[in-house]
């Protein structure tokens, strides 16, 4: 039978490929996506100008690449702009120490607007604070719920209520608490920034908290037995056992929560005004001006793409300190 | 110096809350005590002193490091002033008078430098406007005539209750100067735009309304309108420019022809900021009297410049024409009716930055007139109140400063030796009734549609 169908298809032995099956293969991997982009475009181009707005024409690829030139060339003017306020600074220091030379001075920070790139950093560096703190509570947690199933089901109802909440349901609340009690004369972090990163930690624990809790109940009974066995202690029996062996479910929950934090930074500062992404696609809807569109709809692109990367990164992450190299595929 | 000194003491006896300001001027003007400050403001082509005070390096001439942000809304930013999350903030005039008597949020807000003159305009939908149209009288060139009055709104108002429906218009705010001069453009044409009754709840302002008034943040104004939510607007530039340059509404009238030369924005700070950094918040606004000065000199000559400011995205942001639309001196009504408005933003002349009481008195008569204020006040505690919040003092030590150091002339400012901070009876309303800030229980008689004394909702 074997035989027969070698015959047919023409393949040589077993589930090898011919040089010029695989050479196909890579083409198709290499050309399949770059069709798949070019059509987009077109499509996109072609739609683009089908839509008219009180702002003008919807954006085609073609108004987001000047945007994007724009917005960079934008980004070194504000850097030059930087340079020449220290400078202006250093010399209006100078001339008061002259005078008074008591006087201490001090070089503050640059007062003009943040560029486009500046607005992704800052969402970047908000977005890994809600995670990370949303991890430094999840994991702990995630584990003492999976190792005592009574502890699961009193928390259980619990988590699933909260697990669907929406940021903007929480960002009221968040900012009142805020302002209410982180109170000092000069904050080390801003108002706005704790309300985004507690707003991200509100909305991206859940999966974390969830997935670990699973990935630890289900640690194979046979391996906790042989912790029995040597007489772990519980620190020891998690360090040891729990931890590694649940390591790809972890991360699984991880990547899955980084995802939902990005999604709901941006809607946060877009609602709360604080910096970042949202708030330059916020900026650029009330200003209305002809180049708005096209400046939001560049933002809508970067967005994407810094999702992907960080899911990617996560992957790799994953791939790395997991024992269970196919899981990370799931 | 010697003659400044000899201003100041001149001035002694004007007004007694000026002595502390005095001798702290006599001697030189101090470092100021807060140096990195943060102001809000709301897109609207009149923050201009604030934007222009930054670019033109003037905050920085007098050791102040500002950082300007856009707030989402006038209530999202008077919240930023009273937290201390902003330091300052251009407001609506009726802000800090609103704050101070208690209206909505409660705290101490003054102003010391009031920030322009006019610059609102009402706008209808294009539907409206062609049924307002047929009835108005034309000039010779086939245009209407101008200013365009409620009583030819009177009719579509009353043809879209008819058929059961609500008119509804947006403003941007409830103390706000588009508020309340919207209800005065409406009740001169015999609308009535409805009352306010805090003390049992209802903060709405429709009670007995013929027009239904809402609020809508300034920016959201030509996309509600073009939604349908709204028959028409009243707010400040560039949104009524936008209207037209978008084909989804008719800019009708300016405020400038319903209340000649009508105060505007303010700037408003905190009283407790002003008594803990008094040379930062004389240095704040010595650097916006310059900036207001700098955009009407020579002619409005440096106002294009200004515009390409203010068109940058982090300031208004709206493109360059919509706002140079008004800017510059012109207002487009209907389409292409582009007409010679030389006043319609007026940030210095005509002693614009100065902080009158009248002003102040004024912005409460209307609060009391639609029910803000539910119960009558006497005139003594119109002028009180006016005196809490705003503060001629200050404005007077940044400005006598200034003129110390040569950077303005005594001749740009109110004769401060006489003035009296009560401007004489205004005469130019759309309706003809003069308005006396000295008498404003005597001017809320003189109104048709409005509370009169003893009367409580």
């Amino acid at each position: 039978m074997n035989a027969l169908i070698h015959k047919f298809t023409g393949k040589t032995s077993d589930g090898e490929a011919t040089l010029s099956e695989r050479i196909f293969t890579s083409l198709k991997v290499a050309t399949l996506p770059i069709f798949g982009i070019v059509v987009f475009l077109l499509l996109w181009s072609l739609a683009a100008k089908q839509i008219d707005t009180s702002l003008g024409k919807f954006p085609g690829p073609q108004s987001v690449a000047q945007e994007v030139v724009g917005l960079y060339n934008e980004h070194v003017a504000e850097r030059e702009k930087a340079d020449a306020f220290y400078e202006r600074q250093e010399k209006r220091n100078a001339a008061r120490v002259a005078k008074d030379p008591t006087y201490e001075p001090r070089i503050r920070n640059y007062t003009g607007k943040e560029t486009f790139l500046d607005q992704i950093v800052t969402s970047l560096i908000t977005v890994m604070s809600g995670f990370i703190l949303a991890a430094v509570f999840a994991v702990p947690l995630g584990v003492l719920l999976g190792l005592s199933s009574a502890f699961n089901t009193a928390v259980n109802p619990i988590i699933q209520i909260f697990k669907p909440v929406s940021p903007l349901a929480w960002l009221p609340l968040v900012t009142m608490v805020v302002s209410a009690t982180y109170v000092s004369d000069d904050p080390f972090f801003a108002k706005s920034f704790v309300n985004s990163v507690i707003t991200v930690m509100l909305c991206c624990i859940w999966p974390m908290i969830i997935n670990t809790s699973i990935g630890v109940a289900s640690v194979d009974s046979d391996w906790l037995n042989v912790g029995k066995v040597l007489q772990l202690s519980p620190i020891k029996k998690i360090q040891k056992i729990v931890l590694p062996a649940s390591i790809p479910a972890i991360f699984t929950g991880m990547r899955m929560s980084l995802g939902i934090a990005w999604m709901v930074l941006i809607a946060a500062e877009m609602l709360a005004q604080n910096p970042g992404l949202g708030k330059f696609i916020w900026d650029e809807f009330q200003n209305g001006s002809s180049s708005s569109l096209s400046r939001i709809m560049t933002a809508v692109l970067v967005i994407g793409l810094i999702g992907f990367c960080l899911d990617r990164a996560m992957l790799v992450i994953q791939r790395w300190v997991s024992w269970d190299k196919a899981s990370a595929a799931r | 110096m010697l003659s400044l000194k000899k201003l100041l003491i001149s001035s002694f006896f004007t007004a007694a809350s000026c002595v502390v300001s005095i001798s702290s001027v006599a001697e030189e003007l101090g470092y100021p005590e807060k140096e990195e400050l943060t102001f809000g403001f709301i897109k609207l082509t009149d923050m201009a002193p604030i934007a222009i005070a930054y670019e033109n390096g003037y905050f920085e001439d007098e050791g102040l490091y500002v950082t300007i942000e856009a707030q989402a809304n006038w209530k999202v930013l008077l919240d930023g002033v009273v937290d201390g999350r902003l330091d300052g903030a251009h407001m609506l005039a009726g802000q800090p008078i609103a704050a101070t008597i208690g209206y909505g949020t409660q705290a101490n807000i003054i102003t010391p430098f009031s920030m322009d003159l006019n610059g609102n305009g009402i706008t209808v939908s294009n539907q409206v406007w062609e049924k307002m149209k047929v009835n108005m009288p034309k000039q010779a060139d086939g245009r209407v005539q101008l200013p365009v009055k409620a009583d030819y709104l009177k009719p579509v108002v009353e043809e879209i209750r008819a058929s059961g429906k609500p008119f509804n218009m947006g403003m941007v705010f409830p103390v706000s100067t588009h508020n309340y001069e919207l209800r005065y453009w409406l009740a001169a044409g015999g609308l009535h735009p409805g009352f306010y009754a805090p003390h049992k709840g209802d903060t709405s302002g429709q009670l007995d309304a013929d027009v239904f008034l809402s609020v809508t943040p300034p920016p959201q104004m030509p996309a509600t309108l073009e939604a349908g939510t709204i028959q028409g607007y009243c707010v400040g530039e560039p949104w009524n420019q936008q209207a037209v340059f978008k084909g989804i509404g008719v800019p009708i009238i300016t405020d400038y022809e319903i209340w000649k030369n009508n105060p505007e924005k303010v700037f408003g700070i905190t009283e407790e900021f002003a008594e803990k950094y008094p040379n930062t918040t004389v240095r704040i606004v010595r650097a916006l009297i310059r900036a207001a000065k700098w955009l009407d000199e020579n002619d409005n000559a440096n106002r294009p410049a200004a515009v390409k400011i203010l068109s940058q995205s982090n300031y208004v942001g709206a493109d360059y024409e919509v706002i140079a639309n008004s800017m510059t001196g012109t207002f487009e009504y209907e389409k292409g009716d582009v007409r010679s408005v030389p006043d319609f933003n007026v940030f210095f002349r005509y002693n614009a930055t100065y902080p009158y009481y009248s002003d102040a008195i004024w912005y409460l008569t209307q609060m009391r007139r639609w029910g803000q204020i539910s119960e009558d006040k006497p005139d003594a505690w119109y002028k009180e109140t006016a005196a809490k919040v705003y503060r001629p003092d200050i404005y007077k030590t940044a400005a006598l400063s200034l003129i110390a150091e040569d950077l303005a002339s005594p001749s740009e400012f109110p004769d401060f030796v006489k003035e009296t901070g009560f401007k004489p009876p205004q005469t130019e309303f759309i309706d003809n009734i003069t308005y006396d800030g000295s008498q404003p229980n005597a001017y809320l008689e003189s109104l048709v549609i409005g509370l009169k004394q003893g009367q409580k909702l």
